[in-house]
């Protein structure tokens, strides 16, 4: 357990990075995992082929809103052809936890909902791996 | 002996040689699962999603496939007749479990939900016209809030909804005003909430229903395992349950309805069994309950319930109920020495064996994964109540939930698992 609640996550869930909204974003979105009640909003601002800047809302459980957290502070200045690159896989090693699968979709929230509010590809990420 | 009030049958009618005094403890050695090794002792807490099964189910069901494995109502070969024995056995049983004046009045579904969803097909669709209404709770689950969102929608019904206090309990005061109209066919409502516990007057919505002509549908899924229940006391018109959490198996469910309704009613699905005879172009329908059966049915599943039952009957009835309220009151407790703890619903005596809270700054997932951690099993999300939490203003709780064989040593370990919760997030 205490593994789930890892120093880094529980920092990142009380101390969340780019936490709130933008005035303006070029974009926004919001999501949630129905099985849980998690909710994320993100709003971004893109200059120059990067995202410029983003902010993410919402509620949910320590994983989600930590993933929230470390994903956004990642990204944020990233080239959107690296952004799109980004898979579950380094999702998972940001937060560095083995996770189940109910908890796993708490985990990749966040992923989904940048991913779709920036290319509109809306689908659990690494889903199309499970299923090949 | 019945509580015109909630319709709960009393003790001189309920039980079947009850086996006294009502031992947890003892009880909790019928279910293998307790026995089952594994690094840290199981602490199930969940019997609100799905009751554990005792032996005497488990083989019941081994006992059918290995002996009298066959299809029912064909075969005029022994263990055909064995088979189809076994099944209506179970249908007997139950329908003297909660009372039915017949068992042809009570037919297998999957699960509480379709036989909701037979109720909204087979008889909402016949009964329900534009401008009607339905009366509902927002305390209800997901599957008596979305068949009739489907049929509200398809035939332009409107919802209406008793409401609720800041306690979890229902203001039965408002119900006359709901009906007043005489456009509300149908009162369908829960029995006991899954999510706050709240025991709801049945009786006294059932027989206000009736006052105004309109239906009434229970849904006894949290209930049916928990308390005498008396169909007929109560005064529904259709009563839904579930074997899984009766101790019984997965895959089937009781539609219970009063018989001149299912009489009147069209066929639910299509398909062999539920037929008299079948022409090119046409047929005609079974008689009850049979017409609403198609194709081949839980037949294990039915074997299973059968034993349930009788091992529920050994128990007794209003001895399951005083171990839950008693478990609940214990829980109501020691979950008060729990600082940050809101505890949903209304106090011990007017609940059953559900407690359901949130913990300030922690979210219910959170909690539910540290207790996990310590082999306690809760259940944390909106548990199929998305309205109740929104009314609430909450995104979601934690939940334990009781059966006759929780112990208190469990509740101990909950109250113990939330200090530690509160600990890692109080940073």
């Amino acid at each position: 357990m205490d593994e789930l609640f890892r120093e880094h996550i529980l920092e990142h869930y009380q101390h969340p990075r780019c936490k709130g909204t933008l005035e303006s974003p070029d974009l926004s979105f919001e999501d949630a995992n129905p099985l849980c009640g998690d909710r994320i909003r993100m709003d971004f601002k893109l200059a120059d082929g990067k995202l410029a800047e983003i902010r993410f809302s919402g509620h949910g459980c320590s994983i989600s809103q930590a993933a929230a957290s470390m994903l956004c502070e990642h990204v944020e200045g990233m080239s959107l052809d690296e952004i799109k690159k980004l898979g579950r896989d380094d999702m998972l090693e940001m937060l560095g936890i083995h996770l189940g699968p109910v908890r796993l979709k708490c985990a990749l929230l966040a992923l989904k909902t940048l991913k779709a509010g920036i290319y509109g590809v809306n689908q659990w990420p690494g889903e199309d791996e499970e299923e090949a | 002996m019945t509580d015109s009030r909630t319709g709960l049958a009393g003790a001189a009618e309920s039980s079947v040689a009850p086996r006294a005094p009502f031992d947890p403890a003892r009880v909790r050695e019928d279910f293998p699962i307790f026995a089952t090794p594994r690094d840290k002792k199981l602490l199930y807490l969940d019997s609100a999603a799905t009751s554990q099964k005792p032996q005497v189910v488990l083989d019941a069901m081994d006992r059918y496939y290995r002996t009298c494995n066959a299809n029912i109502h064909r075969g005029v070969y022994r263990i055909a007749e064995e088979a189809t024995e076994l099944y209506e056995d179970a249908r007997r049983r139950f329908a003297k479990f909660i009372h039915a004046a017949s068992p042809r009045e009570v037919i297998f579904t999957r699960n509480s939900t379709e036989a909701i969803n037979l109720v909204a097909y087979a008889w909402g669709r016949a009964s329900l016209k534009s401008g009607d209404a339905i009366v509902l709770t927002p305390m209800e689950h997901h599957s008596n809030l979305v068949p009739w969102h489907i049929l509200a929608a398809e035939r332009g019904v409107e919802l209406r909804f008793i409401p609720m206090t800041d306690t979890g309990e229902l203001e039965v005061s408002a119900l006359p005003g709901l009906l007043a109209d005489g456009r509300a066919k149908l009162v369908s409502f829960v029995h006991v909430s899954n999510v706050l516990g709240t025991v709801n007057p049945a009786a006294e919505i059932a027989r206000i229903a009736h006052e105004h002509g309109a239906t009434v549908l229970l849904d006894a899924s949290q209930s049916a395992a928990h308390m005498p229940l008396d169909v007929r006391a109560l005064g529904a018109d259709f009563v839904a349950c579930t074997a899984h959490k009766m101790l019984g198996p997965t895959g089937i469910g009781m539609l219970w309805g009063r018989r001149e309704l299912l009489e009147a009613m069209p066929p639910f699905l299509g398909g062999g069994e539920m037929i008299r005879e079948v022409h090119l172009t046409s047929s005609k329908w079974n008689e009850l309950p049979w017409k609403f059966e198609a194709g081949t049915m839980a037949i294990a599943e039915a074997v299973g319930l059968g034993a349930a039952i009788a091992y529920l009957e050994t128990l007794g009835m209003d001895a399951v109920f005083a171990h839950d309220r008693e478990l609940s009151a214990y829980a109501l407790e020691r979950l008060a020495e729990v600082p940050g703890l809101r505890v949903l619903g209304p106090s011990a005596d007017k609940r059953g064996g559900v407690v359901a809270f949130t913990m300030e700054g922690v979210h219910p997932h959170d909690v539910a994964t540290v207790l996990d951690s310590e082999g306690i099993c809760v259940r944390a999300g909106h548990h199929c109540a998305m309205p109740l939490h929104d009314a609430m203003g909450i995104p979601a709780s934690a939940r334990a939930s009781f059966h006759c064989y929780s112990l208190r040593e469990e509740v101990d370990a909950l109250a113990e698992g939330l200090h530690r919760a509160r600990k890692i997030f109080a940073r």
